[in-house]
């Protein structure tokens, strides 16, 4: 079908109009023609014999008369292979490392189709990230899809190059690892600084890269996690590698849907954004999980940026309906220099009921995790009280509250960067810290557990 | 060609709409075949020679041009035994009938397995008169539900033919029926219904039984009637999903289905992999043998999320047909107005609230209508009942879902982001929670678990009322200044709280409590408030009338005491009263 269009019609941000098609596929690629170099787009609507295209490198440059438009007939696709490993490449695919093409016979669709959910296995193995809050609170699973919710100048780049060096299996740990780190707008620091902690760490040999950069093309922005995840879900279920997808800033991603979205003319919902903002995103996060007939997994821990640090913020809303939990960051946690500055109330990790306690982690590791959220909940009302009457005049339950809600911010969450604490360490860290409070503020545990953990002194 | 099957072409590609033309044969809500790959869509709209289509399956890959084929029905289910334990799509397909780990295009209409072998049992006989409705045959489908085989709306007439007991298959003719008109009707396992028309009943009926859940805050606080409706509105983390688990596992219906509607793949893994294992503690049959699943997950084509609510409630009125009593949890009726949303978006049409289409609230008002305590056909009892969970945006009730939602259910289960973060599950929010079925149920309850149940409830939420009042003034001084009968109203509240109105979805104990021990708990913690307050009324301070072993006593009582409990609450009653009696003693007051 490769047919040659001459005439583009119209031109508007990073689409262009062309009439008078009579024979085009719905997603396919187009190549756009110009002296200065060849162009790739997509067919991103097609009506009344006219296509709409998405370019991705950009139109600036492009005139009505200066381009041939080619319709390749075929979707976008990538060649995959396990030499991805170690390599960097653009929005996509392409190399951006100085490397060579990658070649291979396994060209796939960037595009997958829905997992059936019959063919998924529910996740149930942690993965211990060696950070306290997350382990023992919000559990990571394998093949879960946790998103970061963050803020602008919140260290989110560090707890993810934390978690991506530190992260190890509990079980069987001989199996191949791999890290896919997707930046999407970001800035060239910011992606520097992720490569020379995957250098530091060692983790580069097993990691594969998809940058686009924040002068990148807008159109980019969508086809970067897509050729991503793509890689992902090569590695996962081609090669029997569990891959751990770190992708920044969704909110990039989100903002370059709106752009697009009002340049295609659309009706908008929430703040601008399309209403196939949460169908678009969740063809993103859903790639996550484990299949039953595959050995490899894909956990996704996509990065945000809360616009104003406001968590109903549609981006922030919508990712949360879609993912299994969040980890939320605190911008007063941080500014107190307690890092990593993880939210503990607001954080949430679905999948942790089936992976944690006996068998999994420890079988004390459920009820800790009960006790230390509701007696850190009660810190907090305390403290909006003691603010008004003055900690002084607190009741002595009240007190050991106060002292509990210090300690437990100065050593369970904020042990640093570059701390390493096995999950059996900051399970007895949470029970040291529960000591301090007396027994029967231990609502949420049995006596049985109170027995066997609860080593609770009577201050002089 | 056929006259009623048109046959066009694509002309326009959006996302899931389609427009086809040269189409002026085929008519609203026809169902249409897009493409070489046959992909199933809905004509949604007519203009001239052109028409707008939904497609239910991904329009990646079509191409203009294409051709579309009319098939002069509308959007259709067959239903047949085979349908319960299984979970479906959208529209209908059995999701084990797609090859490979992903759903892809180009299956066309897949059915329940046709070639499924089936012992029949016939209750007519030669000569006798059917009508519409009305049993013919039986299957023992799973070891819960006998699957009623019924003679298919529009037909009736006189026996002429009954196959012999036996196994068949789904396309085996069965019985033959000769009507007044003198035509024949061969009827087979499987019969056909188009998912947007309501099936037809005899009458409706008034509610009155309750739909039982185990849960102490719905049974007690929010009881939902059989046939009733209730929304469980909540922002992500408040526990929706668990909610819906938990009333899908533990309620007294005799069908469950379960609509995963836009939510997540693990959601639905999950059911699948913990459903074959629980066991129905009244039926001691595994809760697989009645729950049919409904699964379009978030990534999966929104068109189809737009007609799984309509597929599930079909299915619905078919086994309520037999006469069970079916529940259904749809999770999330959001997904399924924020498909409405994507679909007006594309066709253009001019937006109401939040972009949301103006007709948004007559089709809710349409599936929850759906709803029912009724009279079958065949002069039997059945009912619908209907729970929907809601996603508002951020949380915030206000939004045009929930709004509308509101106006056509009865129970409303606000689910609170505060209870949440706090661990206190299930999150509903008492005060801002409502039954309208407190009158209705009232009867229901009188005679079949105790002629107090609602005062105690009443006296209890009063008391929480005020335990939200005195919070507010505790926030601003501290709880030390508060009068001791004020402070006995937290406490209670808390023990009431912890005690009665969490409970644990993964205690073996805690999980499902029968209702005769939710009154009995209500009944001891009002008991031991009670008691503490006439001691404190009597000038002994609270320092003393407050027992910390009693209060964790009723605190602990829903894991220490088992569900059929025996004496344990009458020992309770006593230790709480000796030890009242004690004190006053002590204080010279009697």
């Amino acid at each position: 079908m490769n047919r040659d269009y001459l005439k583009i019609d119209k031109i508007e941000g990073p689409l262009i109009f062309i009439k008078g098609i009579r024979e085009a596929r719905f997603g396919d690629l187009v190549e756009v023609r110009l002296t200065t170099g060849n162009r790739l787009g997509k067919i991103i609507k097609l009506e009344n014999e006219m296509a709409i295209i998405q370019v991705f490198e950009g139109t600036s440059g492009i005139g009505t008369y200066n381009a041939t438009v080619r319709f390749i007939g075929e979707p976008m696709t990538i060649r995959l292979s396990k030499n991805i490993l170690g390599r960097t490449f653009n929005g996509l695919g392409k190399p951006i490392d100085g490397g060579g093409e990658i070649y291979s016979p396994h060209e796939v669709d960037v595009n997958s189709a829905p997992i059936n959910p019959i063919a998924r296995q529910y996740p149930r193995d942690m993965i211990e990230t060696g950070i306290s809050s997350i382990d023992t609170l919000m559990t990571l699973i394998r093949g879960q899809k946790l998103p970061i919710f963050s803020g602008n100048g919140l260290p989110h780049k560090e707890l993810a190059a934390q978690i991506v060096s530190q992260a190890r299996l509990l079980n069987d740990s001989k199996d191949d690892f791999a890290v896919c780190f997707v930046a999407i707008g970001v800035t060239k620091d910011e992606g520097g600084y992720f490569i020379d902690r995957l250098v530091e760490s060692g983790a580069m040999g097993h990691s594969v890269l998809f940058i686009n950069y924040a002068d990148d093309p807008i159109a980019e922005r969508l086809s970067t996690p897509r050729c991503a995840l793509a890689a992902a879900e090569y590695l996962a279920f081609e090669e029997n590698m569990h891959v751990l997808v770190v992708m920044t800033d969704v909110t990039n991603y989100c903002e370059a849907l709106r752009e697009i979205s009002s340049a295609k003319e659309e009706v908008p919902s929430r703040k601008g954004y399309p209403g196939y903002l949460y169908s678009d995103l969740a063809l993103l996060y859903e790639r996550a999980g484990v299949l039953k007939a595959h050995h490899g997994s894909i956990t996704f821990l996509p990065i945000l940026t809360m616009p104003n640090d406001d968590i109903t913020h549609p981006i922030p809303d919508l990712t949360g309906y879609i993912t299994e939990g969040q980890i939320v960051l605190s911008r007063e946690l941080s500014n107190r220099d307690f890092l990593p500055p993880v939210n503990i109330l607001p954080s949430l990790s679905r999948l942790m009921k089936d992976g944690i306690g006996e068998g999994y982690t420890r079988e004390d590791h459920p009820a800790l995790f009960n006790q230390l959220f509701s007696s850190y909940s009660k810190v907090l009302e305390v403290r909006s009280l003691a603010q008004i009457i003055g900690e002084s005049d607190l009741s002595p339950l009240d007190q050991a509250y106060m002292a509990f809600g210090r300690l437990f911010e100065d050593q369970f969450i904020a042990q640093g960067f570059n701390t390493r604490r096995s999950i059996i360490e900051s399970l007895n860290l949470g029970w040291t810290l529960l000591s301090k409070l007396p027994p029967e503020a231990m609502d949420r545990l049995d006596d049985e557990m109170i027995k066997r953990y609860h080593r609770y002194v009577k201050p002089a | 060609m056929n006259r009623n099957k048109a046959l066009g072409h694509i002309y326009s590609i959006n996302g899931p709409v389609v427009k086809g033309l040269n189409l002026s044969e085929s008519h609203m809500r026809e169902m249409v075949l897009v493409g070489h790959q046959k992909r199933i869509g809905e004509i949604i709209g007519i203009k001239d020679e052109e028409a707008i289509i939904q497609v239910y399956e991904d329009t990646d890959g079509l191409m203009l041009g294409e051709p579309i084929e009319g098939t002069g029905e509308p959007l259709s289910l067959y239903l047949g035994p085979g349908m319960v334990g299984n979970i479906f799509d959208g529209i209908g397909r059995p999701l084990s009938r797609f090859e490979g780990d992903r759903v892809n295009t180009g299956y066309g209409l897949l059915t329940i397995d046709r070639k499924a072998p089936w012992e029949v049992t016939f209750c007519v006989d030669m000569g006798s008169k059917l009508r519409a409705g009305e049993c013919f045959a039986r299957v023992q489908e799973t070891k819960l539900i006998t699957h009623a085989l019924l003679v298919p709306i529009g037909i009736e007439g006189e026996v002429i033919f009954c196959a012999k007991e036996g196994v068949y298959t789904a396309e085996d003719i069965l019985i033959r029926l000769l009507d007044d008109k003198g035509r024949e009707h061969p009827l087979t396992l499987m019969q056909k219904w188009p998912v947007r028309t309501p099936r037809p009943v005899n009458e409706r009926l008034r509610l009155y039984k309750p739909l039982i859940t185990g849960q102490r805050i719905l049974d007690v606080f929010f009881p939902i009637a059989k046939g009733g409706t209730a929304a469980i509105p909540g922002g992500f983390g408040t526990g929706k999903t668990m909610t819906q688990h938990q009333l899908a596992k533990w309620s007294d219906a005799d069908l469950i289905i379960y609509i995963g509607c836009g939510e997540r793949g693990n959601e639905m893994t999950d059911v699948l992999e913990e459903f074959p294992k629980i066991v129905d503690p009244k039926s001691g049959h595994r809760l697989i043998e009645r729950t049919i699943l409904i699964a379009n997950t978030s990534n999966m084509p929104v068109a189809a999320r737009e007609a799984s609510i309509y597929t599930g409630i079909t299915m619905a009125e078919y086994f309520r047909d037999m006469g069970y009593h079916v529940a259904i949890m749809a999770d999330s009726t959001s997904r399924w107005a924020e498909a409405l949303r994507e679909i007006s978006g594309r066709l253009e049409e001019m937006p109401a609230e939040e972009g949301y289409p103006a007709y948004l609230s007559y089709r809710l008002a349409e599936f929850y209508e759906r709803a029912g305590y009724v009279e079958t056909l065949s002069h039997q009892e059945g009912s619908i009942t209907i729970i929907g969970a809601v996603s508002p945006a951020g949380g915030d009730f206000s939004e045009p879902v929930t709004e509308n939602t509101k106006r056509y259910i009865n129970v409303f289960l606000a689910l609170d982001r505060k209870l949440a973060y706090a661990r206190h599950y299930p999150a509903i929010n008492w005060l801002a929670s409502y039954s309208g079925y407190l009158n209705t149920l009232g009867k229901w309850y009188e005679t079949n678990v105790a002629e107090d149940v609602f005062l105690l409830r009443g006296k209890m939420m009063r008391l929480l009322q005020e335990e939200s009042k005195l919070l507010d003034i505790v926030q601003l001084v501290g709880e030390d200044v508060l009068p001791d009968d004020q402070r006995l109203v937290l406490e209670i509240a808390r023990i009431f709280k912890i005690g009665f109105l969490q409970q644990n979805a993964m205690h073996p104990e805690d999980t499902f409590v029968p209702l005769n021990k939710q009154y009995q708990m209500l009944g001891a913690i009002w008991h031991l408030y009670v008691r503490a307050n006439a001691c404190l009324s009597k000038g002994i301070p609270l320092s003393n009338v407050r027992s910390s072993e009693l209060f964790d006593r009723h605190i602990k009582m829903k894991y220490d005491i088992p569900n059929d409990f025996s004496n344990a609450f009458n020992q309770l009653k006593d230790d709480v009263d000796a030890f009242y009696d004690v004190l006053l003693e002590r204080y010279h007051v009697t």
